[in-house]
């Protein structure tokens, strides 16, 4: 399936983790519990900040918690703790016995079946440490907000560039006899800047996250973009309120598959609160969409061996041709809604939109005249009704062409409706946490301005 | 009260203080021990059984060391004195020559006592805190029988901090919190709509139980999903909004609130930097931020410095009079300390916060507000908010809004976002109401990834020009 990894030496050893998951699942038993199951999860790194050339913060982090979840019969109860210590890992399964006195019998609660848990763990290839010492990344940071500040006279102020590199290892065990663990790395570059003119400031900021640290953009490429994206909207202006085609570029594009994902999934079917009600099968969507997990991708961030239950994620098409394809489902809404679980306790993984055959410039020049989007703000999403009403900022566009940048506008309309106004898809997919993402052009929303 | 806190630790004040006396090298201009235990308990209830519970503890020692404008903190959950002080060496090196200012710390305030600090969560019996949720969900569904699902939870949280700060003052805080939250979902020939309502305080459970406070919670989340069911499309453009008292006051948190925080202040990113003394809003306008209210979600006896709050005028008649402050940006700014150094844990570092913002009473009535609107939005709840402190722009979302013409309410519309600049919409406050409310304790405030409890309030504004980000044109 892939290139062996190179062997790296874990963060902290998994077996007398992996013991203590055993000790908390011993006292369940033993305090009557039917059933259980305990996660572990220890995260270290270090953070660098640095502004105007200097550093300004840097922060160790140490974080570890254990949580567990005990069934008696159908009624559960859970508990966590940040100290991992034999008096607390008691203490703390007590307090879930304790609790679960008290919940309601429900039938579909519990574990996953266990011909649902995951068989192999595939080594993913996630876990990659990056530069150990503080001055290393500090040494980035300052080369990322240089080139920053180097961008141009518009330049004149900044919010600073930040570097961090973490790694955790994350165990898991239940009362089936799963207990596994696995290591992961998250690293990241950001910067802030600020460009003026006359008396107006406009901010911009740009980032990347990877698990392996090649896979980074390069420190002066996120610094010069961030600047890029603060120069370009000075001189915003707003505009009239109007109806128009909006082009969501790449690295905003995804928050679209974020409602669609939160819509499928399992605990919004059963609740009855999605604006995709009970559509498998349906079509949702214009017909070039195909929104698909890619779970086993190595080294990718949404990846995973196995789910928050043990439980295999994966690969598949959440949408095909515009109809819905499947629910996201943990084993308990899978239950409730009499289907299998899909290996998606926890959520999805990298969700992918299928790229498209236009680069940007194409997508722009068969939007002709309209929006290109390129900040939103406030949540502005009701996920039972998809409607849709967003602040943002952007750049109109006249002839395929940007013409001047706008801000203080909103952006409104219904994802019922936008899922099938999407007319045209980019080739230029990007990665923005767990969803990757190519550029897409939306026939028709409203844009909110100034009267007239 | 710290001999109680550490009692359950390998760890005593004099280890702290050896930590503080490792880390605090030459060159270090200030810092701090900050130890920390919070358990904490959540109820849920869905589908008219409580179907999940659960209880936490995180506990922890962060160290900080400030040198100038850099800070540098380490934090650990092991609580024994190896750990500290390897911590504390881990932080050290951070320090440089070179001090810049000094903080003005008042040492005469007094230290507040504004709430109780009993743990909350043992305020209730488990069998009472499942028959409250069970009694909620009866009450919902007894308002109106178009209601179909419901969904309550209730939590709450016991704080205990220890600061030994680099004076070598010893401060302790044990902040209690509670929060309730119904949502409910009701349909009417194939429409759902959804609509929610909550509150909480440093305070209880007895919160809720008093005065069928809770229940209130359970028929006003029904009265807004049944106001939404009715919601017409809202409209696009630029009108003239009369906000509701209370929650409302969100506006102020995104417009200035955040714009006031010291630490933007002395960057000089934020579009109010370097101008106290000037008007930034209407005469009408004053606006300020008091975490000494008793028993408010925002209030802390203390700040996360160990600061005693108070309240701090931002605004006054129009013109910028402060800002929000921690020790580091008072001392680099050669300002009063506020009380608003607030941190989210122990693993994160301090930065100026807001506690509980308002803006003071005036003296229009709410009918005359809205009956001097030609044709614009009545907004009476909202989302949440977002603000670029630097441009000024920023967002927040009605959830229960109504068209008014001709300074009538003419019909509820659905949720919108609205959008504004927070340089020009105080300017634009032309009314301002005698109803001043703070909202019932539902904040939470999102900083540079950290989270911390706030308050907001408001009586009712006639603001003459927002954004409306609705879908019908040609209003």
């Amino acid at each position: 399936m892939m290139d062996v990894p190179e062997a790296v030496p874990a963060l902290v050893d998994s077996q007398p983790l992996l013991g203590r998951l055993e000790s908390a699942l011993e006292f369940a038993r033993t305090s009557g519990a039917d059933a259980a199951q305990a996660t572990i999860a220890v995260t270290q790194g270090t953070s660098v900040g640095v502004r105007l050339g200097e550093l300004e913060s840097v922060e160790y982090d140490r974080a570890q918690s254990l949580s567990v979840t005990v069934y008696f019969g159908h009624r559960e109860g859970s508990a966590s703790t940040s100290d991992l210590g034999r008096e607390a890992l008691r203490e703390t399964v007590e307090a879930a016995c304790a609790i679960a006195r008290y919940t309601a019998e429900d039938p579909h609660g519990g574990l996953p079946r266990r011909d649902d848990l995951a068989e192999n763990v595939p080594d993913l290839d996630l876990d990659h440490p990056w530069l150990e010492s503080t001055d290393k990344l500090l040494e980035v940071a300052l080369c990322c907000e240089q080139a920053a500040r180097d961008a141009g006279p518009m330049i004149r102020n900044s919010d600073g560039a930040s570097v961090n590199s973490h790694r955790s290892l994350r165990c898991y065990a239940n009362s089936l006899g799963f207990a596994q663990a696995y290591g992961s790395s998250r690293h990241g570059i950001g910067c802030a800047v600020i460009a003026g003119a006359s008396d107006e400031m406009q901010r911009g900021h740009w980032g990347s996250s990877a698990r392996r640290p090649s896979e980074l953009e390069d420190a002066g490429s996120v610094g010069h973009r961030a600047a890029q994206r603060a120069i370009e909207q000075l001189g915003a202006r707003t505009i009239s309120t109007r109806t128009t085609p909006v082009v969501f570029p790449a690295d905003l594009a995804y928050s679209l598959w974020a409602s669609v994902a939160a819509a499928l999934s399992g605990s919004a079917q059963y609740r009855k609160t999605s604006f995709l009600q009970d559509c498998l099968g349906q079509s949702v969507a214009s017909r070039q969409l195909r929104l698909y997990e890619q779970p086993f991708l190595p080294a990718a961030l949404g990846s995973a061996p196995f789910d928050d239950e043990g439980v295999s994620p994966r690969e598949r098409d959440l949408l095909a041709d515009g109809e819905v394809r499947g629910y996201v489902l943990n084993s308990y809404s899978a239950r409730r809604l009499g289907m299998r679980t899909t290996g998606n306790a926890g959520g999805v993984r990298n969700l992918t939109l299928e790229p498209g055959a236009d680069s940007f410039a194409e997508l722009l020049g068969r939007m002709d005249t309209g929006f290109l989007v390129t900040g939103l703000m406030g949540r502005g999403v009701n996920p039972l009704t998809g409607d849709y009403s967003r602040g943002a900022r952007g750049f109109w566009v006249e002839g395929g062409e940007i013409a001047f940048p706008v801000h203080e506008v909103t952006l409104a309309g219904n994802l019922r409706i936008l899922l099938k106004q999407i007319v045209a898809i980019g080739n230029d997919p990007i990665v923005r946490g767990n969803y990757r993402s190519p550029s897409v052009l939306v026939e028709a929303m409203t844009l909110g301005g100034k009267s007239g | 009260m710290s001999a109680d806190l550490l009692a359950d630790t390998e760890l005593i004040s004099a280890d702290l203080e050896a930590a503080l006396d490792r880390m605090m090298g030459p060159g270090a201009d200030d810092g701090d021990v900050y130890f920390q235990r919070r358990r904490s308990e959540h109820w849920s209830l869905e589908e008219a059984e409580v179907k999940s519970a659960g209880r936490g503890l995180r506990q922890g020692v962060g160290l900080r060391v400030v040198s100038g404008e850099r800070m540098g903190l380490a934090h650990t959950d092991r609580l024994e004195p190896g750990a500290l002080l390897e911590a504390a060496a881990c932080v050290r090196s951070f320090a440089r020559q070179g001090t810049t200012g000094r903080a003005v710390l008042d040492l005469s305030r007094s230290v507040n006592d504004l709430y109780r600090p009993a743990d909350p969560t043992g305020s209730l019996s488990a069998d009472e805190k499942v028959e409250l949720l069970h009694s909620l969900d009866a009450e919902a569904r007894r308002a109106d029988p178009r209601v179909r699902e419901v969904f309550i939870s209730l939590s709450a949280s016991h704080d205990q901090v220890l600061i030994l700060s680099a004076e070598r003052r010893l401060s302790t805080d044990v902040r209690p919190l509670v929060r309730l939250d119904v949502r409910v979902v009701v349909e009417q020939g194939g429409k759902r709509e959804q609509g929610s309502a909550g509150g909480g305080g440093r305070r209880d459970y007895g919160l809720f139980v008093e005065t069928d406070r809770a229940k209130g919670y359970a028929r006003e989340a029904v009265r807004r999903a049944l106001v939404n069911l009715e919601a017409r499309e809202a409209p696009a453009g630029v009108f003239p909004v009369a906000l509701g008292p209370g929650w409302p006051g969100v506006l102020l948190h995104e417009a200035v609130g955040h714009g006031l925080e010291g630490d933007f202040n002395r960057k000089g990113t934020s579009v109010f930097s370097g101008r106290i003394g000037e008007q930034v809003a209407s005469e009408l306008c004053t606006v300020v931020d008091d975490g000494s209210l008793a028993e408010r979600r925002g209030s802390l006896n203390l700040d996360d410095e160990g600061t005693p709050t108070g309240r701090t005028v931002l605004i006054e008649n129009g013109i910028l009079r402060g800002y929000m402050q921690d020790r580091t940006n008072a001392r680099l700014m050669a300002a009063h300390v506020t009380g608003n150094g607030r941190r989210e844990s122990y693993a994160h570092l301090p930065m100026p916060r807001m506690t509980n913002t308002f803006l003071l009473a005036g003296g229009h009535s709410r009918e005359e507000i809205i009956a001097s609107i030609d044709k614009g939005l009545y907004a009476v709840h909202f989302g949440g908010g977002q603000v670029d402190i630097t441009s000024g722009r920023f967002v927040f979302n009605a959830a229960e809004a109504y068209w008014v013409e001709n300074g009538r309410i003419q019909y509820p519309v659905k949720g919108a976002t609205l959008i504004g600049n927070g340089a020009q919409t105080l300017r634009m406050v032309s009314m301002v109401g005698d109803d001043l409310a703070l909202d019932d304790g539902v904040g939470t405030c999102g900083k540079q990834g950290q989270s911390v409890p706030v308050g907001v309030g408001q009586p009712t504004l006639r603001v003459d020009g927002l954004t409306v980000g609705g879908t019908r044109t040609g209003a």
